[in-house]
């Protein structure tokens, strides 16, 4: 098991034990559970109250559906802690960082200091997104409003 | 045309910047190649068989004469003196180095151009008609819906990392001149019952080694759910196309495998979700794309009236210009298809000699087509017969628009690191066979298209006459096809049986086209007489 190395939470982590996402189904009393890419991340939205973690698993850094789980999870409600797990590398936190994921447990350290450029590398988004960033679109058309 | 503004100026900023912290990390070793693939491909930089190449997108197909200029100086300074125009829209650079990329891309930079997704398993560059806004025949520009496309899916968080490469065409009117079915998602503008405008979606179109027209799952998705219905579309795929194979990742094998039916109920319900969340940019964004792409301050007296005494610029008139939604003006198409030339390929001096045609000539504007030609959209019909001139004088002025001659072909095995064949001497030697202006033009249109492997960049199974570059035994061998289509018509083709040599593939073509001459009714283009009389009057001459 891969050590978070960054969370962007302020909250205490939540040291239950993480199931799989079948063991959960079993369980009415786990509160933290992990996803693996074929799985369906809408099998949990009956439970996102007693969720305080899910961790999302990237296998392979290409393999995107970790990112469809995580931005169903955040446009469903969750509030909890979203962590990514695998794969990933500095390259991909701020698409993941932008789809909800708060906490990332990458399989190789990545470094600091291209972890602080990677956040702020891009000055605006184009898209709407769960982290809540006002898109290009809307700056612009925000301005002629005022 | 659309211009950018701050925000859209600083992200392709970023963008550079970041690229050429990457290649410094290459080039210092801190990043294997391994490392570094990844994110190269991001940009469009792909090692190919003898060194780097840059594709460079034309968004929608669309430049001015500044940006063409800037691709001019590229082949100058970084390349070999050329670039190649692709069946997408967008230009290459085949002779690369990679200490050079990150230069390139600021030089793009600096005329709001940028590599940014025409490579990678995302959503590519998105093309459109290369007559849009100057077509008689079209309800409205598409490029306006094209250009918001764009925005959306420039850095799209969710769907960087999809199965496979991902492709959109959007078109306005009823003839098809984007192989706009051929594509994973191809979008057609169309009005409502209401008169409003919208978009018709079809999904799981495609070509490669399994070739597919794409199905209509949604006969009108209105402006202010164009997002929406693309995140639904986009979101399905993510999710459930296939990863396990990478030959059977492309969307139309999922529409394909789960039924036209099951993947629109899925994306119908994803759509219902997703227009809860607001995704959408306001209609005033739609509107403030759309001012960009108004009307040229076209002459309102300029004349219909054309002299056509001198009989090469009139088959030239004839054959490369198509009809324009004003009066007194023409579309002009810039053959890229010279006798014994290369498909698509440009020179320096021919880009810089376009772009200043297009300053003089058609308000500055540039189209590249899938055919790999290039269009002037809007030029005074008093003003062609002097552009025609200087076309003609820089070798510009092959009449050959749509004739067999007017080739698609791959950059095949003389490039590209996948290809199995030679793509390239297989076009030459068959437009030098059917070089005779006369016998081209009795031929009529006859699409002919070349790929040098089963990925068919070069179109083959959308060719009235396809031909496909196998390897056999280490000799390369060419499969012939019949009948394909990426019109409004359009149809995948089909192989007509054993493959031929080099010299054998043109004489095979050379049959076909006998075939059709004997066999046409009046009227009738070389797909036409095949779709009636079928393969065997074709076979027959073929093989017995």
């Amino acid at each position: 098991m891969t050590e978070t190395q960054i969370r962007l939470r302020d909250d205490a982590p939540c040291a239950e034990p993480v199931v799989t996402i079948d063991a959960f189904a079993g369980q009415s009393n786990a509160v933290a559970v992990r996803i693996e890419p074929g799985e369906d991340a809408r099998n949990l939205l009956p439970h996102l109250d007693r969720l305080c973690l899910v961790e999302i698993s990237f296998p392979v850094f290409g393999d995107g559906r970790g990112y469809s789980s995580a931005q169903i999870l955040r446009e469903n409600g969750y509030t909890g802690e979203l962590r990514a797990c695998g794969d990933v590398a500095v390259d991909q936190i701020s698409h993941m960082k932008r789809v909800g994921f708060d906490s990332f447990a990458p399989d190789k350290p990545l470094n600091q200091a291209d972890v602080d450029a990677a956040w702020s590398r891009f000055p605006d988004v184009y898209q709407k997104q769960i982290d809540g960033r006002q898109p290009i679109w809307a700056k612009r058309h925000q301005k002629e409003t005022v | 045309m659309y211009q950018y503004d701050q925000y859209d100026q600083a992200m392709v900023d970023a963008r550079v910047d970041e690229f050429r912290d990457q290649t410094k990390r290459r080039l210092s070793g801190e990043l294997t190649e391994d490392q570094f693939k990844p994110l190269r491909l991001m940009n469009g930089l792909y090692l190919q068989l003898h060194a780097y190449m840059l594709r460079v997108a034309i968004p929608y197909g669309t430049l001015n004469s500044r940006q063409m200029e800037m691709l001019a100086h590229i082949a100058r300074k970084y390349d070999r003196d050329y670039g190649h125009f692709t069946t997408r829209q967008n230009i290459q650079y085949n002779w690369i180095k990679l200490q050079d990329a990150p230069d390139i891309l600021a030089d793009l930079a600096s005329v709001e151009m940028h590599a940014i997704q025409t490579s990678g398993n995302c959503i590519r560059n998105i093309s459109s008609d290369q007559y849009a806004g100057a077509a008689a025949d079209e309800i409205a520009d598409p490029r306006p819906w094209a250009e918001l496309l764009r925005q959306w899916s420039s850095f799209h968080p969710e769907f960087s990392y999809l199965p496979r490469k991902f492709k959109i065409a959007v078109i306005a009117s009823d003839e098809d001149r984007a192989a706009m079915r051929l594509h994973d998602i191809g979008i057609q503008l169309v009005h409502n019952d209401a008169g409003e405008l919208g978009a018709k979606f079809f999904v799981g179109g495609g070509m490669g080694r399994t070739p597919m027209i794409g199905p209509e799952i949604r006969d009108f998705v209105p402006a202010d759910d164009l997002i929406h219905y693309a995140e639904a579309c986009l979101r399905v795929y993510n999710r459930y196309g296939r990863r396990d194979n990478k030959y059977k990742a492309r969307i139309k094998i999922l529409v394909h495998e789960l039924g036209k039916e099951e993947y629109t109920r899925q994306v119908e319900e994803e759509f219902a979700h997703m227009k809860t969340l607001g995704l959408n940019p306001p209609v005033e964004e739609l509107e403030r794309i759309t001012a960009f792409f108004a009307n040229p301050e076209y002459d309102a007296d300029a004349s219909d009236e054309l002299d056509l005494s001198d009989p090469d610029f009139r088959i030239w008139v004839e054959q490369n210009t198509h009809p324009h939604k004003r009066s007194g003006y023409a579309i002009a198409t810039i053959s890229l298809k010279p006798t014994g030339g290369i498909p698509g390929d440009a020179t320096s001096d021919q880009i810089d000699l376009m772009a200043k045609l297009a300053r003089d000539y058609s308000f500055d504007e540039l189209r590249v087509t899938h055919s790999q030609n290039i269009v002037l959209p809007h030029v005074k019909k008093s003003d062609l017969y002097a552009l025609w001139q200087q076309l003609d004088a820089a070798g510009l002025a092959p009449a050959n628009l749509d004739l067999i001659s007017d080739m698609i072909a791959c950059p095949g095995l003389d490039y590209c690191s996948l290809a199995n064949a030679r793509s390239i001497p297989v076009a030459q030697k068959i437009s030098q066979r059917f070089a005779d202006q006369q016998r081209q033009k009795d031929l009529g249109e006859l699409k002919l298209k070349i790929s040098g492997c089963i990925n068919a960049c070069g179109h083959h199974h959308a060719g009235h006459i396809g031909i496909l570059g196998v390897d056999r035994k280490g000799v390369e061998n060419y499969q012939l096809s019949l009948g394909g289509s990426a019109a409004e018509d359009v149809s995948l083709a089909k192989i007509t049986g054993p493959g031929f040599d080099e010299d054998g593939i043109v004489d095979a073509v050379e049959k076909v086209t006998n075939v059709y001459i004997r066999d046409r009714d009046e009227g009738e283009r070389f797909i036409d007489t095949y779709r009636r009389i079928g393969m065997a009057p074709f076979k027959e001459a073929l093989y017995d």
